[in-house]
């Protein structure tokens, strides 16, 4: 189900953990999409020169999580926020199509940890916990999304009637 | 060290009797049921040997049992076959929020052809209250279709007792029963149904070959169309080598169900006792007694349940976890949500059943496997400290 690359970072994630004084904080996800990822980091010199991450999720969540961790490590902030789910994915060497959005949580939770930083930076304290809030009350319960062009489809429908692709069931 | 495979919910491997049995039959048999020759009647003896066997174990007449090509086969049959054999006397149709999905998309798709749908609420053990069933019953209803055991959290459901109320209102009652028959004793004439879906590959028979129980004229029209077969109740040509497997199956497990049972169920309590010492914030899901004796439903808090199962058939130990319907977003599986338990916790679930082949060694291994898998992804969460915190 998944590739070697997945199955190694999910066994032996890098970088799992807080940074007590990181200079941003990123968080994304909430319990009803399966996933929540929290990014923290540390930076010097515009690079980022620590990063860590804890991850609520499937094997693939995690393994985005310390992949991206890793990626994103040395990188200046520019470089950092270029990185994409698609290169995610690609250096994971692949992702289940079902699982492909795991890897929009890892960019989410990197850029938003970055542009936390930047907020900071100048002068502007976010509510962590008022976007927390906001993240978990926006799916409204049962909303279901097509995993190929992320329109709101009916729950168990076997096919997105947007983009007509089969969706892809577990069981 | 051998795999632990706890996950005979998901399918059991075959009996030694009954592969023994199927071998005999393809090196014996390959006539057509259906042919008046010597060579077709061997073969019909084979399919009604078979069609005993699977009576005897849920105390029906032959008769009243077709062939199928597993549960959900059985069920589609069932739930279709009724909704156009009474498409003329009413359109209504009563379940739950916890059945199987062959049961939820059979009614879906009924949706579509105007069936209308009640579906049922449990209670936080999942069970369904038979006032209710008795309380969504309008002229216009043709059948109700329920569980007998749910197959992930293992609640058994009051059945005779719905049966009754809708026998008192003449409606067609069908029960799933796949995660039962082999496994507790069923028997169709006390339980009072007039349909009931039973799977081989859940009592040690092969995979792809399955039973619907018709009680003797309940009107049932045919899921598949074509010949004669089954009594005219399911053409095409028998699965006969999985049909003698499932007999075979059927006959042992109905002599070694009184040694079978108490077995499975103290390796399920030892489990469950085990991990509640070992494991601390964990919740059991299902009803603490009225449930099947070989699961386990376990929501392991602050946790996923995909990363657990990984984690553990790392380990060398198989299970299952309902954690993903993967529609874009991961899914928490519908049956827990039903009963209550909020997204997060149903995430972190690992359902377990023990088999005929588990031992006290593999449990205690993995009472000892899990609660450190347990710890490094808990240690990973972010949701463990902050509730913590709270």
């Amino acid at each position: 189900m998944y590739s070697e690359i997945v199955m190694n970072h999910f066994k032996n994630p890098r970088n799992v953990g807080e940074i007590p004084d990181a200079d941003g904080v990123g968080e994304v996800g909430n319990p009803m999409c399966g996933d929540i990822m929290n990014v923290f980091i540390k930076v010097k010199d515009n690079r980022i020169a620590d990063i860590k991450f804890k991850t609520f999720g499937c094997g693939a969540a995690i393994a985005v999580s310390s992949m991206i961790t890793e990626m994103a490590k040395g990188k200046t902030l520019e470089e950092a926020m270029r990185i994409s789910n698609k290169d995610v994915a690609q250096a994971l060497g692949g992702l289940p199509q079902n699982k492909l959005h795991c890897s929009n949580l890892g960019a989410d939770a990197l850029h938003a940890a970055i542009k936390n930083y930047l907020d900071r930076k100048a002068g502007k304290v976010p509510d962590l916990e008022k976007a927390r809030e906001e993240h978990v009350a926006a799916p409204g319960g049962e909303t279901c999304y097509c995993p190929y062009c992320f329109k709101e489809v009916a729950e168990e429908a076997p096919f997105c009637i947007f983009c007509g692709r089969e969706i892809p069931h577990e069981h | 060290m051998g795999v632990i495979y706890l996950d005979h919910l998901s399918g059991t491997p075959l009996h030694p009797k009954v592969k023994e049995a199927m071998i005999a039959h393809i090196n014996t048999v390959f006539g057509n049921p259906v042919s008046d020759h010597r060579i077709g009647q061997q073969a019909a003896q084979a399919l009604e040997k078979a069609r005993s066997q699977v009576a005897a174990l849920i105390n029906a007449d032959p008769k009243e049992i077709v062939f199928e090509s597993g549960g959900t086969e059985s069920v589609n049959h069932a739930i279709k076959g009724v909704a156009i054999g009474l498409r003329e006397k009413g359109r209504h149709i009563i379940t739950t929020n916890i059945e199987h999905k062959s049961v939820l998309n059979s009614l879906r798709t009924l949706r579509l052809l105007d069936y209308q749908v009640t579906s049922l609420d449990v209670d936080r053990y999942g069970l369904v209250d038979p006032a209710q069933v008795e309380k969504a019953i309008t002229p216009d209803t043709i059948l109700i279709s329920i569980m007998l055991a749910n197959n992930e959290i293992g609640t058994i459901e009051p059945i005779a007792d719905i049966a009754k109320i809708a026998q008192k209102h003449k409606v067609v009652f069908h029960t799933d029963a796949v995660a039962a028959v082999g496994v507790i004793p069923v028997d169709v004439k006390e339980l009072g149904v007039d349909l009931l879906s039973l799977a081989a590959n859940q009592f040690y028979g092969p995979p792809g070959v399955g039973a619907l129980y018709i009680k003797r004229g309940t009107p049932v029209w045919p899921l598949l169309d074509g010949g004669m077969q089954e009594n005219k109740r399911r053409a095409g040509t028998e699965n006969l080598i999985g049909i003698v497997g499932m007999g075979v199956a059927a006959e042992m497990a109905r002599l070694e169900m009184p040694e079978r049972l108490p077995r499975l169920r103290a390796l399920r309590d030892r489990l469950k006792e085990g991990l509640l010492a070992q494991i601390p914030e964990i919740i059991i899901n299902g009803h603490p007694t009225q449930n099947l004796p070989h699961l386990l439903s376990v929501s392991i808090k602050y946790v996923e349940g995909e990363s657990l199962m990984l984690m553990l058939d790392e380990e060398g130990i198989a299970v299952a976890t309902r954690s993903a319907c993967a529609s874009g977003s991961l899914r928490a599986s519908h049956v827990l949500i039903a009963t209550g338990l909020d997204f997060a916790t149903a995430q972190g679930t690992l359902l377990f059943s023990v088999g005929r082949d588990t031992t006290e060694t593999d449990i205690d291994r993995v009472i000892e496997t899990l609660p450190p898998i347990v710890q490094t992804l808990r240690e990973m969460s972010p949701l463990y400290k902050k509730e913590q915190a709270l």
